[in-house]
């Protein structure tokens, strides 16, 4: 059973934020702390591997060191340490794996290793109830559009998941045919509030009964009524644009959560992922399951964005499961969430 | 004092233990095998080996570059975290300086050097002075053919360490012809005792704000800094 007052320190490093966090019995965030190098890269319209791993090593012991000091813990307090061991960018994931290696050796504390999406998934847990299974998770960020089955704590099966580019990648391609600042996301959502879905764009459902998803198709028509629309002179505007764009990815995203919700029975729908973020996301959503039986849990937007409670939250799962790491740990880009 | 020395900024991966001013471990490969999987373990089996737990060490030392930038931050994000946690001072020592530590009975000029590809090499050159290797002329990464122009004026003889030597020996040879002297096999390995005996010499530095020492930028920081000169 799980011991009284589980203590765990969080670190992540995947892409551009340098994390660390302490998350008490699995659900109680006691500091989240955060350090963003989205100013350093904005320059270079998207995260660079090489200056955001610069970043990381600058960072990582003063952002631990200030999320202890938040939480108020000692080492001898930490019973486990949770790092994020994939996927991710290598070089950036390599800081985190190898400072929470040297943290765990320095203090005999025991490591236990987390898969990013798992993270992001738990990052409810901080908020609300995960524990009506089977659930189903929506992840969807910049690098993955997901559709998970959880059958119980820490076990994953993705029955849906991107042909091509990933909702968020959709949505910074589209942001910079906008000529819209990096990161697009947020101005989408931003402009699609002011205009109106008007113009028609596809949806790709694919085979009737699949859970996939494919955001290419939309992402070219896009490109291809701006370019169009120029050519004939006509004048488009870019919040309508905005607004049919994302009711396209919107309108895919819950109707297909709500077909496998219903197929597998779920009794808990969970959305994850830096595009949860998203309001019209988060809206639809809700209203599409109201009437339903179906718990819909979303995070508040803080704990959608990339962070170390989620790693936390999801290395306390890993830790009452009685896994752990060793010092061969090793940061792995390309980690399967099934396999993990 | 006991001191732990990591060196992972090259192929070589090396980890010493100094206890007292003497040298009471050392482990030192030179494959090419992930430092990130095997540092850890190395730091790990030393320490049991020579009976020294992580809590009784007063200061982490380690080979903060040039290099490899993923192999010099794997070193130092361990050394920097290790220091931190055990609230003990870092000490980093120059990789290149290390390295030229092989050539200190040299009776000439000593020029440690790795690849930095396309004809660059990450250099220095270092003599002996009084009994002790000491700088002669600045680190810095430079195309292998300046670096020789630069120092070719030196009337003394060369001796060049490095396990990248083979990619320019023979240039160095045309160019300097018998005043080129190269290390054997033995000589090109850094020797992480030596970066540990460098490191107790020296003063300890606030692990927070320790960086790596890469000279050379980013390839997206250099491009965009030349765009903002135009
Ligand atoms: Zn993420």
């Amino acid at each position: 059973m799980q011991e009284k007052n589980e203590i765990i320190l969080g670190i992540e490093t995947s892409c551009d934020e340098t994390a660390a966090a302490i998350v008490k019995n699995g659900t109680e965030l006691l500091s989240n702390v955060v350090a963003s190098q989205i100013e350093s890269h904005k320059r270079f319209g998207g995260v660079v591997p090489e200056i955001a791993s610069r970043h990381h090593v600058e960072q990582i012991t003063i952002v631990i060191e200030e999320a202890m000091k938040e939480a108020g813990v000692e080492f001898a307090d930490l019973s486990a340490i949770a790092v994020t061991e994939g996927p991710g960018l290598v070089g950036a994931l390599l800081i985190g794996v190898n400072s929470a290696k040297a943290l765990a050796l320095a203090h005999s504390i025991p490591l236990v290793s987390v898969h990013h999406i798992a993270g992001h998934i738990y990052a409810n847990r901080l908020q609300e109830p995960m524990e009506e299974f089977p659930l189903l998770a929506l992840v969807v960020s910049g690098g993955h559009t997901e559709l998970i089955l959880m059958e119980e704590h820490g076990s994953y099966e993705i029955i849906g998941e991107t042909r091509d580019d990933a909702a968020g990648e959709a949505y910074d391609k589209v942001a910079r045919t906008l000529k819209l600042p990096y990161p697009g996301g947020p101005h989408i959502d931003k402009m699609a509030a002011e205009g109106s879905p008007v113009i028609d764009l596809p949806r790709a459902w694919l085979e009737a009964d699949s859970f996939d998803f494919s955001f290419s198709g939309l992402k070219s028509a896009v490109i291809n009524t701006l370019h169009n629309a120029k050519q004939r002179g006509i004048e488009i505007n870019p919040n309508d644009l905005a607004a049919s764009f994302q009711e396209s990815v919107i309108e895919v995203l819950v109707e297909k959560t709500y077909r496998a919700a219903r197929e597998y029975g779920v009794k808990q729908v969970v959305v994850a992922g830096g595009v949860a973020a998203n309001r019209g996301l988060r809206g639809r959503l809700t209203d599409r399951f109201a009437n339903t039986e179906i718990r819909v849990s979303i995070p508040p937007l803080w704990l959608c964005t990339d962070n170390a409670a989620m790693i936390a939250a999801a290395g306390s799962i890993e830790y009452q499961k009685g896994k752990r790491a060793d010092m061969k740990l090793n940061g792995n880009p390309g980690l399967e969430l099934e396999a993990f | 004092m006991k001191a732990l020395a990591i060196d992972t900024s090259n192929l070589v991966m090396g980890v010493s233990v100094i206890s007292d001013n003497k040298i009471v471990g050392e482990l030192t490969t030179n494959m090419k095998k992930n430092h990130s999987v095997r540092l850890m373990p190395a730091i790990a089996n030393l320490l049991e080996e020579v009976d020294i737990q992580p809590g009784d060490l007063d200061r982490i030392i380690v080979a903060k570059g040039p290099g490899s930038f993923t192999g010099v931050r794997i070193g130092v994000s361990v050394a920097k975290t290790m220091a931190w946690s055990l609230n003990i001072p870092i000490t980093g020592v120059s990789s290149l300086e290390v390295l030229a530590q092989n050539g200190k009975y040299f009776d000439g000029a000593v020029c440690p050097l790795f690849d930095g590809r396309r004809g660059q090499i990450y250099t220095g050159l270092y003599g002996n002075i009084d009994n002790r290797i000491q700088l002669l002329q600045e680190e810095r990464i430079i195309q292998l053919i300046d670096w020789i122009d630069t120092i070719k004026d030196t009337s003394r003889k060369v001796l060049f360490l490095g396990n990248d030597l083979p990619l320019h020996r023979e240039k160095i040879e045309e160019l300097l012809g018998d005043r080129a002297v190269f290390g054997q096999a033995a000589d090109h390995n850094p020797r992480a005792s030596e970066l540990a005996a460098l490191g107790v010499a020296r003063d300890g530095e606030d692990p927070h704000t320790f960086t790596p020492s890469y000279l050379r930028l980013a390839e997206a920081e250099a491009k965009w800094l030349a765009n903002q000169k135009k």
